[in-house]
C-alpha cells in the first residue's frame, strides 16, 4: 500500500498595515473607520504614558512590580475594539490597553500594582476577569464563561489573553481541548512576544508557529501581525463570527515584542541582545498607526502636542486620585473572605492589633498587655 | 570564611554539590543565563553549561515530573519553582508521586530530588508570590521539608538536601534573601535534617520558629529584656522535638510563632506534642503568633498580616503575664 498524507495543513498569517505602512485595501478597506481609529490612535498613547509613568513610579519606590505593556498595545486594544461590550476579557497582566478600552478605570489599574487589593473592584457591567498572576490557569474560566453562555442560549463569548510561555502549562491544553471538544465560542488570543522572563520562545515551542497548537485539537487558528491593530482586528471579528454562528473556539497567534524588560524586577539585558529590541522598535505598533493616519491627513503635529499635554494630563489625574485614596483599613484584609465572616475569623480581626496571640482575650487578665518600648536601633 | 547572604550561600553549596558530583543537575523557569529571578544559580550555567543548568518550559508540572523520572534514573535534580504560589500546577507531581515513589515500589525506587521554592511575604510582591505553605507539604507523609533562617544553615542544609535519598522541600524565605550577611565556611559541610538549632539560650520562655520569623523573633527577644530560649527548627519535617521538649520542660512557657495561616498551621502541630510530652511541666497555655486565616494580602497591608516584632514581643509579655 502506498503511504497517503494523513493530514496536511497551513496556517495563514496577516497582515494589513505593515511596519512601512503600507496598507492592504482589499482587507483593511472600512475594517475601522477613521474615527474609530484615531480614537484607537489616541487610547494607544495615552496607554503608553500610562506605561511609562507606572515604571517611574516603581523606580521612585511609589509603585510595587508592574509589567510594561510596551510594545503590545494593539492586542488586547484590538480584540477589545473588535468584540461586543458583553463579551467577556479574560486577561492576563499585560492587557491595560484593552481593558481601559473596555473602561476600566486607570486608577484601578495602578492601585492593584501598588499593593492595594481595592484596584480589583471591577464593576460587573464591563465584563473584565481580574488580572491572572499564575500564568496558564485563566484560559479555562475563559472557557467555562463561554460555556455558560453556550448552556443559556446567549451570542456572548469570552476572549482570553496569554502568553507564548503560558502555552506550556498543562491547564492551557486542557482549555484548549475542552472548548475544542465541547464546541466553546471561546477566543484564545496568544500574543507571543518571543520571551517569557528570560526564557526564549523555542523553549516553549519548537514548531515555527504556536498556532499549531490549535491544529492538533481540531481548532480554527491564524496568525496575526500582533502590532498592527488592523490585522488583530480582521482576525478577531473572524474568529467572532465563527464563534457566535458555529459555537467554536478559535485561536489566534498575535506575532508581537514587548519593549520592555519582563517587569520592573526584570533586566532584560541579561538574556537578549539590543539589536534584537530595535529591530522591534521599528514596528512599534503606535508609530505605524501615526504614519497611516499622517499619510491619510487625518493626523499632524498639532494634534500630537495636544495629544501628549491630554495623555499627561489624565495620567496624572489617574495618579492623584490612586495616591489621593485614604490607605485601607488595617485589617482589610478579612474582608471578603466569606460572604459571612466566620466567628473564629472575626475574634482574629477584631483582636489582630491588640493581641499578640489574635485570640480570645478574655483568657487573659488585664486584657491588653503593655509592651516594653523598642529600644534605640 | 566568606561573608554572604542568604542568596550567596546557597549558590555556593549548588557549585560545590554540581562540582562533587555530575549527577546533579538544575532545572527551572529562568535558571539558566538569567540566573533565576532572584539569582539564586547566578554564573551556574556559564560555569556547568546548559546540560546541567536547564531553563525549562514554563510548566511546574513538567519541572517537578521529569525531575522524578531523573531522579529514579539515579541523577540527582534541583528543580527550581520560582515562587511559592506557583507550586500550585506542581502539587500533583509532588504529592501523588514523589512523595510515595518508595512506598510504591516497596523501596525499589528512591526519588532524591530536592525542590528549591522561595517562599513568604514582606518584599512587596504582587499576588500569590508571599505565600507560607510549608504545612501543606510536612502534611504530606515521604517528603522531607526545610526551612533555613540564616545562610550558615541555608548552605548546611542545602548540601545535605542535596545528598539525601528521599524527595526533600527546600524553601527559601525569600524576605532574608539578601537582609544580613553571615560567615560561611568556603568548604563544604552538611548540617543534619531534622536537627534544630537554640539561636539563644534563657530559662523564663521558649519561643520556637523558622524561617524568616526567626529574625522577627530575634528583635522581640531582645525588646522583651527577659531570658528567653529561641529555637529555630530548621527541618519541618522530620522535626526536632527533642530539643523543643528539652527546652519547655526547662522554661515552663511556650510561644510558636509562624507566618503562615493559624489554623492547621504548623505551629499547631507542635503546641499539640508540647501537650502530649510536658504537659504537667507548663506554666502557661502554649500560645502562637501566626498569619491570619485570611488569603495573604496584597503589599499595602502585608506587614498587617505577618507577625512582626511587635506581635510577637505582646505574645510574650502575655505569655509570661498568665
Ligand atoms: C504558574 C506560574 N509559574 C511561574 C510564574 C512566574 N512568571 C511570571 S510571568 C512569567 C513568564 C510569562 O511568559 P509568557 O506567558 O510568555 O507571558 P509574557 O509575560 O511574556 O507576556 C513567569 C515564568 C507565574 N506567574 N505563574
Amino acid at each position: 500500500m502506498p503511504i497517503k498524507s494523513a493530514f496536511t495543513t497551513s496556517i495563514d498569517h496577516v497582515s494589513i498595515l505593515d511596519a512601512e505602512a503600507r496598507f492592504d485595501e482589499k482587507l483593511g478597506a472600512g475594517l475601522i473607520p477613521d474615527a474609530d481609529l484615531v480614537k484607537l490612535y489616541e487610547h494607544m498613547c495615552i496607554c503608553r504614558q500610562l506605561d511609562e509613568v507606572a515604571f517611574k513610579l516603581q523606580r521612585s519606590g511609589r509603585m510595587g512590580t508592574f509589567p510594561q505593556n510596551m510594545g503590545q498595545e494593539a492586542t488586547s486594544m484590538g480584540a477589545a475594539y473588535a468584540l461586543e461590550k458583553t463579551d467577556w476579557l479574560v486577561p492576563c497582566y499585560r492587557e491595560n490597553a484593552g481593558l481601559i478600552w473596555r473602561g476600566m478605570p486607570m486608577e484601578m489599574i495602578l492601585l492593584h500594582w501598588m499593593g492595594d487589593e481595592r484596584g480589583n473592584a471591577i464593576p460587573r457591567e464591563l465584563h473584565c476577569m481580574p488580572l491572572a498572576i499564575p500564568i496558564g490557569t485563566q484560559m479555562l474560566h475563559a472557557t467555562g464563561l463561554a460555556w455558560a453562555a453556550k448552556y443559556r442560549g446567549e451570542k456572548r463569548l469570552a476572549c482570553t489573553f496569554f502568553g507564548d510561555g503560558a502555552t506550556s502549562e498543562g491547564d492551557f491544553h486542557e482549555a484548549m481541548n475542552f472548548a475544542a471538544n465541547l464546541d466553546i465560542p471561546v477566543i484564545f488570543f496568544c500574543q507571543n512576544n518571543f520571551w517569557a522572563i528570560s526564557v526564549p520562545g523555542k523553549i516553549q515551542c519548537s514548531a515555527p508557529t504556536i498556532a499549531q497548537r490549535a491544529v492538533a485539537y481540531g481548532m480554527d487558528t491564524i496568525q496575526c501581525d500582533g502590532n498592527d491593530i488592523f490585522a488583530v482586528v480582521h482576525c478577531v471579528r473572524q474568529a467572532a463570527k465563527l464563534a457566535r454562528e458555529k459555537g467554536r473556539p478559535f485561536f489566534i497567534e498575535a506575532v508581537t515584542y514587548r519593549l520592555g524588560d519582563h517587569t520592573t524586577a526584570d533586566d532584560a539585558r541579561r538574556y537578549r541582545e539590543q539589536a534584537e529590541v530595535d529591530s522591534w522598535k521599528a514596528r512599534d505598533p503606535i508609530i505605524r498607526i501615526r504614519k497611516f493616519l499622517t499619510a491619510k491627513k487625518l493626523w499632524d503635529d498639532a494634534k500630537e502636542a495636544a495629544l501628549a499635554e491630554r495623555a499627561e494630563r489624565e495620567v496624572a489625574a489617574a495618579v492623584e486620585r490612586a495616591e489621593g485614596i485614604a490607605a485601607p483599613n488595617r485589617t482589610d484584609f478579612f474582608n471578603h473572605m466569606y460572604a459571612t465572616i466566620p466567628p473564629d475569623l472575626a475574634l482574629q480581626r477584631d483582636t489582630a492589633q491588640t493581641h499578640g496571640i489574635g485570640q480570645d482575650p478574655s483568657q487573659i487578665e488585664g486584657a491588653v498587655i503593655e509592651l516594653p518600648a523598642k529600644s534605640a536601633h | 570564611m566568606a561573608n554572604l547572604t542568604l542568596v550567596q550561600a546557597i549558590n555556593l553549596a549548588l557549585i560545590q554539590e554540581m562540582e562533587r558530583d555530575d549527577r546533579v543537575l538544575i532545572l527551572g523557569e529562568d535558571v539558566g543565563p538569567n540566573g533565576g529571578v532572584f539569582r539564586v544559580t547566578e554564573g551556574l550555567h556559564k560555569r556547568f553549561g546548559s546540560k546541567r543548568v536547564v531553563d525549562t518550559p514554563l510548566a511546574e508540572s513538567g519541572i517537578i515530573g521529569t525531575s522524578i523520572g531523573l531522579a529514579i534514573a539515579g541523577l540527582r535534580p534541583i528543580p527550581e519553582i520560582q515562587f511559592e504560589g506557583f507550586l500550585g500546577p506542581a502539587y500533583d507531581q509532588i504529592c501523588s508521586h514523589a512523595a510515595r515513589m518508595r512506598t510504591r515500589t516497596r523501596g525499589a525506587m528512591t526519588i532524591p530530588l530536592t525542590v528549591r521554592v522561595p517562599v513568604g511575604g514582606g518584599i512587596h510582591a504582587p499576588e500569590l508570590h508571599s505565600d507560607s505553605p510549608e504545612s501543606i507539604y510536612i502534611h504530606q507523609p515521604g517528603l522531607k521539608v526545610v526551612m533555613p533562617s540564616s545562610p550558615y544553615d541555608a548552605k548546611g542544609l542545602l548540601i545535605s538536601a542535596i545528598r539525601d535519598p528521599d524527595p526533600v522541600m527546600f524553601f527559601e524565605p525569600k524576605r532574608i534573601y539578601r537582609a544580613f550577611r553571615e560567615e560561611v565556611p568556603e568548604d563544604e559541610y552538611t548540617l543534619p535534617l531534622g536537627k534544630a538549632r537554640v539561636v539563644c539560650e534563657g530559662d523564663a520562655m521558649t519561643v520556637v520558629s523558622w524561617g524568616s520569623s526567626v529574625v522577627q523573633c530575634m528583635q522581640a527577644i531582645e525588646r522583651s529584656g527577659r531570658s528567653i530560649e529561641l529555637i529555630d527548627l530548621r527541618t519541618l519535617y522530620p522535626f526536632d522535638m527533642d530539643a523543643v521538649e528539652a527546652s519547655v520542660k526547662k522554661t515552663g512557657r511556650c510561644v510558636i510563632v509562624h507566618e503562615a495561616p493559624k489554623t492547621c498551621g504548623f505551629g499547631a502541630e507542635i503546641a499539640a506534642r508540647i501537650m502530649e510530652r510536658c504537659f504537667l511541666y507548663l506554666e502557661s497555655p502554649v500560645q502562637r503568633v501566626a498569619g491570619f486565616d485570611t488569603i495573604m494580602p496584597y503589599y499595602k497591608l502585608e506587614l498587617d498580616y505577618m507577625p512582626d516584632a511587635d506581635r510577637i514581643a505582646r505574645a510574650i509579655e502575655e505569655t509570661a503575664a498568665y
